[in-house]
């Protein structure tokens, strides 16, 4: 049994390949767990940064600025009234939510964190990745049908039209960066996910980069195509407060709609990976050919630890300028609280060992948390499309676009 | 039990096709004719994945070219469905029995 | 990497897979329909991946699962129809078209039975890595002409779907 649960450590493939069911499952309640969390840190970023940019602060008031607000949110959806429509449509209306969640958590299973990070390695990865983030559809459809209301129906009917149209124009981008997986003396490309990286880890060179601009075009269909994907701003017109109250939620409340929105972010999260993943390297450091030795691999491997560290010090930042009185005693303890638990983790990924296993998983997280970033800041900046805006971008803008970049990048990897 | 092989899945598909065919013959609604017809056609595509075992790759591509297809039959029957409903207001097979309104 | 329980998971999907056709036949509501008919797609892709067609399942997803069937789902809303879930919902020759179907069915069986010597029962190891690109060599090289083709019949239905859904051209 030891035995059976020590022999994967010493192997170079994800524990899927492997054929270790145990250490798969570890693999998953890992990933599970961390998505959880990084959720509930989206969910009080999003207020925060949204609130900052409108010059506002934002939640303050449960914890020390606000940091305890998502779960004080979570436990407030979790004891509101369950309420079921009476002429809805019982069992559907009860699978939607499930179904998104489900769609929402499985693609996970191929995400590559790292070269041995995933749960297994697929033979059809993007493949497999696309196509289930795409059943996410046929969840919100089931709600908004199920819930037997105006509002619901018509976001359902948005939101389907919107992301058949636009995952026309992904797979066209998606395309485009498996063909330059095939450039190699074998001339045989992958659909791997982790074969995919470690292309651009052969090529020297992150796909976006490559064949420039026809790598940064292709990414940037598929950034837009993305946020339509997962129907946020400014392509949330499924769910536009202004028009439709919520879209294909309005008839949810409590814990089904709390897992709406699980899902929401971890599918913002799973496209944001497939974009990583493609386009900028995935769990590569950057300047890795230009910086090269053992001086900067040293260098860049402390970068984890002192990113902790940097948020750490602004905790303590906090606690100083918090204000001297009795009733901010608990609020300031919070505080530096929280930031001896951020220095904790920051000092710990400095440990020698740690400190290279845990590099792949940091940069592949950071540049998902740019995305996640960047998501926020669309919400913040742009307006919202009008429907047919929407239809004439994907549809003739994109579309065309795509596939004059799959051509290209055709004739060019041929030349 | 009797290890999995090829007649298995062949069986299964047998099931599935006299199904579709059971849907298509007595229902009247035309989107579950429509939606029976996915059903004959994934029964084929289950028999030629299962034969490709045994016969090479040959099945597998067909078994995409038979996807297309439904595709195709699906787009332009669903929009026979939209056009006739617009006209008649029912989605009934039997009553779609003029040539000409 | 071998498969587990195999067995159990053939007949898991398999009556997945028959289940869902049943319902798909006897539901009132044509979303119910979809519905299982959504789970049947699924779970014969399930069946394509324990018989080593990866790539088969990754297309069965994305193109009927995620496409097919939103369409479906899409058309099904814009005709819905109250009153045909009242209406009666098999036609009038339900009892011949029954019996027409037990006929095949018993025709099926009849095949199974008295060919089965010829039905090789060892299965040839495929291999699973390659599958994707022995399929796209197939696809581009011995299948050349039957690909130019089916991307002329969905153009062609692109163009018919538009001229037959669209009220005025």
């Amino acid at each position: 049994m030891l035995d059976y649960i020590t022999s994967y450590l010493r192997s170079d493939t994800t524990p899927g390949q492997a054929g270790n069911i145990l250490w798969a499952v570890v693999y998953i309640f890992l990933i599970f767990a961390g998505l959880s969390v990084a959720v509930i840190a989206m969910n009080w970023l999003e207020r925060k940064i949204l609130a900052h940019m409108q010059v506002r602060l934002g939640p303050m008031r449960v914890g020390p600025h606000g940091l305890l607000q998502p779960i004080a949110d979570a436990l407030k959806l979790l004891i509101k009234e369950d309420i079921m429509p009476a002429e809805a449509d019982k069992f559907v209306f009860w699978m939607a939510p499930l179904v998104v969640v489900m769609t929402a958590f499985t693609v996970f299973v191929v995400v590559p964190f790292g070269a041995t990070h995933a749960v297994t390695d697929m033979n059809i990865g993007i493949l497999f990745m696309v196509g289930v983030s795409s059943l996410s559809v046929l969840g919100i459809v089931m709600a908004g049908w199920a819930s037997n209301s105006h509002y619901p129906l018509i976001g359902a009917l948005r939101s389907s039209a919107q992301m058949v149209s636009y995952e026309i124009a992904m797979g066209l981008a998606v395309v485009s960066a498996i063909l330059m997986t095939s450039l190699n003396s074998a001339g045989t490309g992958t659909l791997s996910m982790i074969g995919i990286v470690q292309a651009q880890q052969a090529q020297h060179v992150w796909f976006v980069f490559k064949f420039f601009p026809l790598g940064m075009i292709a990414f940037f269909i598929f950034a837009i195509a993305m946020v339509a994907e997962t129907n946020r701003a400014p392509f949330d017109l499924p769910e536009a407060e202004s028009e439709l109250t919520a879209g294909f939620h309005t008839e949810y409340s409590g814990f089904r709609w709390s897992l709406f929105f699980l899902a929401e972010y971890s599918a913002m999260i799973a496209v944001s990976s497939i974009a990583v993943t493609l386009w900028l390297g995935g769990w590569l450091r950057p300047f890795s050919n230009s910086l090269t030795g053992d001086t900067w691999e040293m260098v860049f491997s402390l970068i984890p630890g002192l990113s902790f560290l940097a948020f750490a010090a602004m905790c303590f930042l906090g606690v100083f300028r918090m204000p001297k009185h009795r009733a901010f005693r608990m609020q300031t303890m919070g505080l530096a609280g929280f930031g001896v638990l951020l220095g904790g983790i920051g000092l710990l990924l400095f440990v020698p060992p740690v400190r290279y296993r845990v590099q792949d998983i940091f940069w592949f997280s950071a540049k998902v948390a740019i995305s996640m970033y960047m998501y926020i800041w669309y919400r913040g900046t742009f307006p919202r499309y009008r429907f047919d805006q929407l239809m004439k971008v994907g549809w003739k803008v994109l579309l065309p676009l795509g596939i004059g970049v799959l051509v290209l990048t055709a004739g060019v990897g041929v030349l | 039990m009797a290890p999995i092989a090829t007649i298995h899945y062949l069986i299964v598909a047998a099931g599935l096709f006299v199904l579709g065919v059971t849907g298509v013959l007595t229902r009247r609604n035309v989107v579950i004719v429509l939606m029976s017809i996915e059903l004959i056609l994934n029964a084929v595509n289950l028999n030629l994945v299962a034969f490709s075992r045994i016969w090479g790759l040959h099945g597998q591509v067909f078994a995409i070219f038979v996807i297309t297809d439904a595709a195709a039959e699906a787009a332009v029957g669903l929009g026979i469905l939209i056009a006739f409903f617009r006209n008649k207001e029912t989605v009934n097979v039997d009553e779609i029995d003029l040539l000409k309104w | 990497m071998q498969p587990v329980a195999t067995t159990f998971f053939f007949y898991f999907l398999a009556a997945l897979t028959l289940a869902g056709g049943v319902l798909v036949i006897t539901r009132k509501n044509p979303v119910h329909s979809a519905l299982a008919l959504i789970i049947a797609l699924l779970a014969q892709a399930g069946l394509y991946l324990m018989l080593y067609a990866p790539f088969v399942a990754g297309v069965q997803i994305i193109l009927y699962a995620g496409g097919i069937m939103v369409l479906f789902l899409f058309v099904i809303m814009l005709v819905n129809l109250e009153r045909s879930q009242r209406e009666e919902q098999f036609n009038k020759q339900w009892l011949l078209g029954i019996i027409a179907a037990t006929a095949l069915g018993a025709l099926f069986i009849t095949i199974f039975v008295r060919g089965r010597a010829i039905f090789p029962v060892h299965i040839a190891a495929v291999a699973e890595e390659s599958n994707t690109q022995e399929i796209g060599l197939m696809l581009y090289g011995n299948y050349m002409f039957t690909f130019e083709i089916a991307s002329l019949l969905l153009l062609v239905a692109i163009i018919g779907a538009v001229v037959m859904a669209k009220k005025r051209i």
